[in-house]
């Protein structure tokens, strides 16, 4: 029975001969249709609806069949929004995940004109300008160079914007904060590309142009050239998504997303910085004493309560507080949590790895008495940084500043349990 | 045996898959990891570009006017371009439909003085805020109009330059700009941008 089910569902010749056989002929037939193996089965769905089958006793009948692709428990939904943006994002559902990855079907997106369809086999990297030759890479030819897997953040330096400047009860983590996401890339050093072009050392700006309908660009340091940005082609162990930059895109790590350039299909080393609308117009900071500052590419220390929050309630006992931090300048050293709105700070444990430039997951358990309180986090980096409160930020920086918003937030516990959010530290 | 043969092969083929012009000497590195400070290591991927491939894709303007183009258009060109390409998301005076279409016209006597850090309600124009005529060129030409990005000719984008920037009240209305001009021009707000200056530690910034 086991090897003719194996045959059925791989060798079509097997299949039609085994239709005709009985029993297991009847299992082939509904595997060839696409429909359930057995009606009933666990996870079975009805042919034109979506709707599970659910058994009374998962225990007393079979479970469903393997599949090409997996997919998610139906009781488990996570979701990105907004959708259909093209000129837009969609955030992170921060408070549906756990541990530090990100699943690379939940990373946030910002795209400035949409999503480009690229066949790989016809894109390529040029490298040019300062450049002993300018050096035309395929996809494939990328794919033979040295090369290096590691666990960054990414995080828009628009992420937390509406928070920052008008924070509201009805807040989620991924209303807060979803505009950063955490995972693994694989890629190739982009000196090794840069040596083999034989990129002059006079060089001092670097321009990374995408691929997409607005050909995206920004001026990068050669500084972060040479150090520890990437041009990386896999996620999560997979090709990168169409979302993230599918065949290739630029990786800085710690820096603010938009400089990494997705669909990445041109670098041209030059003197100075060519003040693209994007680094210009876009992604600059307006600050109090009336200058804007360019080129704010480094992520501050920042980190976010992820659970309990609105739209939770909670009830007395005990209960973890958990969420995440990262810093763009290396290693979170340290992440307190409050429990009464500031008063005294609590270590949180910070969960292994803790990766330079990737985010950490922390916990703290706390016990709650019934009594309205507020729920803190606040990061520490390597550098001694320690996240602004709401308060000192808009000192610093403005309320009608633009971007790199790391304030510390949290989620007031009312009386009745429900957690909101609390924006105004 | 099989080893010896097929290794003069494999560095025949990878020594012909370059074109030109490279320093690469396949067969004389050792590949492993590659990191800072390491010296200079050749794999011989990839080709030379050719002068056309490059002049293809390099259509980037600088702030000092390096990569722009022949050709110009006059504010006049413009209006009628921007009536017919643009006002139909930006709005006939360019006061947009924020945040998808952004505003970039404008001189509210308000929002002078780059005050933004203190008031989010102040709009952010063309005129009050970019620091560089250049990329308003470079964008058009790259990214717009929106549903035909690249559709554009290089005297159109003087044409629509030459109107934003009059619109903007940056340069006269009977201006006519081209490479030579267009680099001449000075925005109102240049000097405001102030390079970034936090570096870690206790300080917030």
């Amino acid at each position: 029975m086991d090897d003719q089910l194996k045959d059925v569902t791989t060798d079509e010749t097997i299949s039609r001969r085994t239709l005709l056989t009985g029993a297991a002929g009847a299992l082939g037939a509904a595997v060839a249709a696409g429909l359930p193996l057995m009606a009933g089965g666990q996870g079975a769905q009805a042919a034109a609806a979506a709707a599970p089958v659910m058994p009374a006793d998962p225990t007393k009948l079979q479970g469903a069949p393997t599949s090409a692709v997996g997919s998610r428990s139906t009781f488990i939904k996570p979701s990105r929004t907004p959708v259909g943006e093209t000129v837009g994002n969609s955030l992170t559902p921060l408070q549906d995940l756990t541990g530090a990855i990100t699943p690379s079907d939940l990373h946030f997106e910002r795209h400035h004109a949409g999503i480009p369809l690229i066949d790989p086999s016809r894109h390529s990297l040029l490298i040019h300008g300062l450049v002993a030759t300018p050096l035309m890479l395929s996809y494939d030819e990328l794919r033979r160079f040295p090369q290096v897997t590691r666990t960054y953040f990414i995080e828009c330096s628009g992420n937390s914007r509406a928070a920052y400047r008008d924070p509201k009860p009805d807040m989620t983590p991924q209303k807060v904060a979803g505009l950063v996401s955490n995972t693994e890339w694989t890629g190739v050093p982009l000196k090794a590309l840069l040596d083999e072009a034989g990129a002059k050392r006079e060089a001092r700006w670097m321009l990374a142009e995408g691929g997409d309908a607005c050909l995206m660009t920004r001026s990068i340091p050669m500084e972060k050239a040479w150090d520890d940005a990437l041009v990386v082609w896999a996620q999560n162990g997979e090709p990168l998504r169409p979302e993230q930059g599918f065949p290739l895109r630029l990786l800085l790590p710690g820096w603010e997303g938009n400089a990494s350039v997705k669909w990445l299909r041109r670098l041209e080393l030059g003197m100075r910085p060519w003040m693209t609308r994007w680094e210009t117009s876009k992604y600059t900071d307006p600050l109090p004493d009336g200058t804007a500052r360019q080129f704010s590419f480094d992520i501050d220390a920042k980190s976010v309560i992820t659970a309990p929050a609105f739209p939770q309630s909670i009830t007395r006992g005990w209960w973890p507080i958990t969420g995440l931090a990262w810093t763009g300048r290396g290693r979170i050293t340290s992440v307190e949590v409050s429990a009464d709105n500031g008063k005294s700070w609590e270590p949180a444990v910070i969960h292994e790895p803790n990766l330079t430039k990737a985010s950490v997951r922390f916990t703290h358990m706390w016990e709650w008495d019934g009594r309205e309180t507020v729920l803190l986090s606040r990061a520490t980096d390597e550098t001694g940084y320690v996240q602004p409160t709401r308060t000192e930020l808009v000192k610093v920086r403005g309320i009608g500043t633009d971007f790199h918003f790391n304030p510390i937030v949290g989620w007031k516990v009312q009386r009745d349990g429900r957690v909101v959010f609390h924006g105004e530290t | 045996m099989r080893r010896a043969w097929l290794l003069p092969l494999a560095l025949a083929i990878v020594g012909c898959s370059r074109d030109t012009g490279s320093s690469s000497t396949p067969g004389s590195v050792t590949p492993e990891s590659v990191t800072a400070g390491e010296p200079v290591r050749h794999y011989g991927l990839g080709r030379a570009a050719t002068a056309a491939e490059v002049t293809a894709r390099d259509i980037d303007v600088g702030p000092d006017g390096e990569g722009l183009p022949a050709g110009s258009g006059s504010v006049q060109q413009g209006e009628a371009l921007y009536k017919l390409k643009c006002a139909m998301c930006h709005g006939p005076s360019g006061a947009g439909m924020p945040p998808a279409f952004p505003a970039i016209i404008g001189r509210d006597p308000k929002a002078e003085g780059f005050a933004f850090a203190r008031d989010p309600k102040l709009t952010r124009t063309i005129g009050n805020y970019w620091p560089n005529a250049t990329t308003v060129f470079d964008y058009v030409r790259r990214a717009m109009p929106l549903l035909q990005p690249g559709s554009l000719t290089n005297d159109d984008v003087y044409a629509l330059t030459a109107y934003l920037l009059a619109a903007n009240d940056v340069v006269p209305r009977t201006t006519t700009l081209d490479a030579a001009s267009l680099s001449q021009v000075k925005m109102p707000y240049a000097g405001k941008f102030v390079t970034d200056n936090r570096r870690g530690g206790r300080e917030v910034k």
